[in-house]
């Protein structure tokens, strides 16, 4: 199986540990899940292991709507991380 | 119909209620929230606060709030205006308005409403302090129970 290209989203304390908002990424076909993304993307550097290495609660959504560790993703989606929410 | 906007500029209540009402001879009511920037935060002192949000998430999360609040009560309009970008203490942040034939709907709405907005909508506050450092504000385990008071998603 080839990579699969996903679109990631960081926002507040998230996207200023990891150091930016946006990126496209290629994953290997172990990559399936959310859980599987979070544990991938802590191996890419200090400033991924400071988002996601923390014990501080991450949330996280794909293509836009809310999604738990165990949700599937697949090539093409949108997936973002952040804090839970706090506006309002 | 909700109208639901997300925006820089500051929000003005009176313009949006004119805008819901505007026409209308149904409406016997409407309920508002309007929460607005304190300035102390766990007793230090304020002096700006930055909304961030996931623009595109955003504004499909509050049309799905707006669209529960519709199923649920007798609505004759809703309006869901969020700001995002620096404000200063005083400004107001958002605004929800909700408008019925009689007041129960309107007023039990408008608390529906902004419960579900603080922990359903992606945006996210930083607080700036007096002395110059800034936080990301911790959610609450308060709008959580708040939030849980009114249920699941019926749609």
């Amino acid at each position: 199986m080839a990579e699969s290209s996903l679109h990631l989203l960081y926002f507040a304390w998230l996207r200023e540990r990891v150091g930016l908002g946006a990126e496209d990424v290629a994953v290997p076909p172990g990559v399936a899940t959310v859980a599987d993304l979070i544990a991938w993307l802590r191996r890419r550097g200090p400033g991924y292991e400071a988002a996601f290495g923390t014990t501080a609660p991450v949330r996280c959504a794909v293509n836009q709507e809310f999604a738990t560790p165990d949700a599937a993703i697949a090539a093409g989606d949108e997936i973002a991380f952040f804090p839970p929410v706090t506006g309002g | 119909m909700a109208t639901i906007r997300v925006q820089h500029e500051a929000i003005d209540v009176a313009a949006d209620i004119a805008a819901l009402t505007a026409g209308r001879f149904d409406i016997g009511g409407i309920a508002s929230f309007i929460g607005t920037v304190r300035d102390m935060a766990k007793g230090r002192r304020i002096t700006a606060m930055t909304l961030e949000h996931y623009p595109g998430m955003t504004e499909r999360a509050l049309a799905a709030i707006a669209a529960e609040a519709e199923r649920r009560w007798r609505l004759l309009g809703c309006t869901l205006v969020h700001r995002v970008g620096p404000m200063a203490p005083g400004e107001t942040i958002v605004l929800v308005l909700a408008a019925s034939a009689h007041r129960q709907d309107a007023l039990e709405a408008s608390a529906f409403l902004i419960d579900w907005l603080k922990t359903r909508a992606p945006f996210w506050k930083k607080e700036s302090f007096a002395d110059g450092t800034e936080e990301w504000v911790d959610a609450r385990e308060a709008d959580d129970l708040a939030a849980a008071r009114w249920g699941a998603l019926s749609g």
